[in-house]
C-alpha cells in the first residue's frame, strides 16, 4: 500500500497534466496554476533540506580530518554572511556594532560545527557553552544596536551595501576567473586531441579550425571561411542537432509514459 | 628527442605561457576587428528597432558571473538599445546569481542612458531611466520552468511583487500587462539549460517572439530552433554580442574582448598545426624506418 498510493499519486497527476495541455477550461486552468504552486511550496522544504545537507557534509569533512576541510568553514560561514547581509540593512549612517554581530555569529557557527565535528564529550561541552555564549552576545548586540535592522519582509536588505560589494567584488570575479581558466585548458586539450588520425577525426579538425576561424581577418581568404563556417553551422550541425532533439524528445516522452504506467519505478528507490 | 616528436609532445605549460602573452599583448593593444554581421544577430536588432515607442521587451538574465564575458555585453546593448528607444523592459533572473548580475545591468544602462550621446547617426537625448516606469525587476524564483509557465497565465501569479518588494499590481508600468500576451519579444540571456525551458514550456506552449542569447558553445545546439521558427534569432558567444554591439552602434566590452579572443583562437590554431605537423612527420619517419 505505501507504493500504490505514490504510483497512484504519478498516475492521476500524469494524466490531468496531459490532458490539461489541451484543454483550455478556466477550471482545468485553476487546478494547473494550483498544482504550480504546490511544485514551488515542495521545492521550499529541498530548500532546506538541501542547507541542511551542506551543513552535515561540511561537518563530516572535518571529523574525518580530510585534506581541505578547513574550508568547510568558509563555505558555511559566506553561506550564512550572504544571507545575512540579504536580511539586514543600516538604518542611520553609520554601521555601529554591525561587524561585531556577523562575527559573533560566524564564531557561533564555527563553534556549532567543531561541536558536531568532536567525539570527545569535554570538547562537546566546551564548544556547546561557546555556541551558546556567542549566540546569546549576537542577540544582545542585534536587541541593543539601533545602527541597523532587521528586514525579513520588506526590501530594504537587498540595498545592503555589503551584500553589493560581496556580490561585485568577491563573488563576480572568483565566478569569472574560475571559467576563464577554461581557455587555457581548451587551448591545451585542443593542441592534444585535434590530430587527424583517421578520416573523422581530420573531418573534426577541418570543422573546427573553420568555426574558430571564422571572422578572423588575419585568416586568407577570411570571407570564404566565414561562408563555409557559417554553412557547417547552418546545415550539418543544423540536420545533426534536430536529429538529437527529436530523439531527446521521443525519449522523454517514452520515459515519461513510463513513469506514468509505473513502468519505471526508479524514482521511488527500488526498481 | 626529436624536433617532431617535441612537436606533437610540448608541455602544456608552453601553451599557457604563450596563450596568456598573447591575451595580454592583445588587451593591452588598441587594434580594432572588424566585425562581420550574421542574418541571425540581425534579425534580433531588426525586430527590436521596428518596435514602437511604448512596447514590452522581456529580457530574462539567466546568467551567473561565470558568462559575464560573453553574456553581459548583449544585455547591455540590447537594453541600452530598447531604452533610448523608450521600450519598456521587464527583467527576470531564473538564475540563481541572475538578480547579481541584473542589477549591476540595471545600474550602469541607467547611468549610460542619462548622458546625451548618438548611436547609428540618430541623436538621442540622456533621459533618467526609472524603476517601475521604464522597466519592472520581478527577480529569482526557483523552478525555472514552473515560472515560466506561470508567467503565461499572469506574471503576478509567480511573481506577486517585484525584486524591491513592490505589488506587481501596484507597479505603474504592468498595469495592462497580464501575461505573454503584451510581451512583444521575450529576450533569453542564457548560459545554462533554461533556455532550453524557455523554447519548450514558453515559447512552444505560449507562442511568444523568443530571441536567444547565448555562450559561445552553446551556440550550435540551438540552431535546429532557428531553422524551424521557435527562435527569431540568436547572439553567440563574444562574436554575437560584438555583432549586436555594431548594429546598435554602441562599442563596448565585446569588441574590446574581440580583440583578445582573434589572437587567442590564433595561437590554438598555431598549436593544433604543429601538433598536427609532428604527427604527420613522425608517422613518416617511423614508415621510412619500417616501424610503422
Amino acid at each position: 500500500m505505501r507504493r500504490q498510493i505514490p504510483f497512484g499519486l504519478v498516475f492521476i497527476f500524469g494524466i490531468f497534466m496531459v490532458f490539461q495541455f489541451f484543454v483550455p477550461h478556466e477550471k482545468s486552468e485553476w487546478v494547473y496554476e494550483f498544482l504550480l504552486d504546490w511544485i514551488i511550496v515542495i521545492g521550499i522544504f529541498a530548500l532546506a533540506l538541501g542547507i541542511w545537507s551542506l551543513f552535515k557534509v561540511s561537518v563530516e569533512k572535518i571529523k574525518q580530518g580530510k585534506e581541505g576541510g578547513n574550508y568547510s568553514y568558509i563555505t558555511l560561514v559566506g553561506l550564512y554572511m550572504m544571507v545575512a547581509f540579504g536580511f539586514t540593512q543600516q538604518t542611520g549612517e553609520g554601521w555601529g556594532l554591525y561587524f561585531l554581530w556577523i562575527m559573533l555569529c560566524s564564531a557561533c557557527i564555527v563553534s556549532l560545527m567543531r561541536l558536531r565535528a568532536s567525539t570527545d564529550s569535554g570538547k562537546k561541552r566546551m564548544w556547546a557553552l561557546a555556541s551558546v555564549g556567542f549566540l546569546v552576545a549576537a542577540v544582545l548586540v542585534a536587541i541593543f544596536d539601533d545602527a541597523w535592522a532587521f528586514f525579513l519582509y520588506t526590501p530594504e536588505g537587498l540595498e545592503n551595501s555589503m551584500f553589493e560589494i560581496f556580490f561585485d567584488h568577491i563573488m563576480m570575479p572568483i565566478l569569472a576567473t574560475m571559467f576563464s581558466l577554461l581557455a587555457f585548458y581548451i587551448a591545451s586539450a585542443a593542441y592534444r586531441a585535434f590530430r587527424a588520425r583517421n578520416v573523422l577525426a581530420s573531418l573534426l579538425l577541418l570543422a573546427a579550425l573553420l568555426v574558430m576561424s571564422r571572422f578572423n581577418p588575419v585568416i586568407p581568404g577570411a570571407e570564404y571561411v566565414a561562408n563555409a563556417s557559417n554553412w557547417l553551422m547552418n546545415v550539418p550541425n543544423l540536420a545533426a542537432q534536430r536529429a538529437i532533439v527529436i530523439g531527446i524528445g521521443l525519449g522523454i516522452v517514452g520515459t515519461a509514459l513510463k513513469i506514468i504506467l509505473g513502468i519505471e519505478r526508479g524514482y521511488m528507490g527500488r526498481g | 628527442m626529436e624536433l617532431f616528436e617535441r612537436l606533437m609532445k610540448l608541455d602544456r605549460r608552453w601553451v599557457f605561457l604563450l596563450l596568456i602573452i598573447v591575451c595580454v599583448w592583445a588587451y593591452a593593444s588598441s587594434f580594432s576587428v572588424p566585425i562581420l554581421v550574421m542574418p541571425e544577430v540581425q534579425s534580433i536588432y531588426d525586430k527590436v528597432e521596428g518596435l514602437p515607442e511604448g512596447s514590452v521587451v522581456l529580457v530574462a538574465i539567466d546568467y551567473d558571473p561565470n558568462n559575464l564575458a560573453e553574456l553581459h555585453p548583449m544585455t547591455y546593448a540590447l537594453v541600452e538599445q530598447c531604452w533610448r528607444k523608450k521600450i519598456k523592459t521587464i527583467f527576470t533572473a531564473l538564475s540563481m546569481n541572475g538578480p547579481g548580475m541584473c542589477v549591476q545591468a540595471i545600474r550602469d544602462i541607467t547611468d549610460s542612458v542619462s548622458r546625451d550621446k548618438e548611436y547609428n547617426g540618430v541623436m538621442y537625448k540622456g533621459r533618467e531611466v526609472v524603476n517601475g516606469v521604464d522597466y519592472c525587476f520581478l527577480g529569482y524564483k526557483p523552478y525555472y520552468a514552473i515560472v515560466i509557465l506561470g508567467m503565461g497565465q499572469a506574471f503576478n501569479q509567480p511573481y506577486p511583487t517585484d525584486y524591491y518588494g513592490t505589488p506587481l499590481d501596484e507597479v505603474p508600468m504592468m498595469r495592462g500587462i497580464i501575461n505573454y500576451d503584451q510581451v512583444d519579444l521575450v529576450v533569453d540571456i542564457s548560459g545554462g539549460n533554461i533556455t532550453d525551458a524557455w523554447i519548450s514550456y514558453g515559447q512552444g506552449r505560449f507562442g511568444f517572439d523568443l530571441a536567444l542569447g547565448l555562450t559561445g558553445v552553446m551556440t550550435a545546439q540551438y540552431y535546429p530552433y532557428l531553422g524551424s521558427g521557435q527562435v527569431i534569432g540568436i547572439m553567440g558567444g563574444l562574436l554575437g554580442a560584438a555583432q549586436y554591439e555594431k548594429l546598435t552602434d554602441n562599442p563596448g566590452r565585446a569588441k574590446d574582448g574581440m580583440r583578445v579572443q582573434l589572437p587567442a583562437h590564433l595561437v590554438i590554431i598555431l598549436f593544433i598545426i604543429m601538433g598536427n605537423v609532428g604527427f604527420f612527420a613522425n608517422k613518416l619517419r617511423l614508415r621510412r624506418e619500417g616501424r610503422a
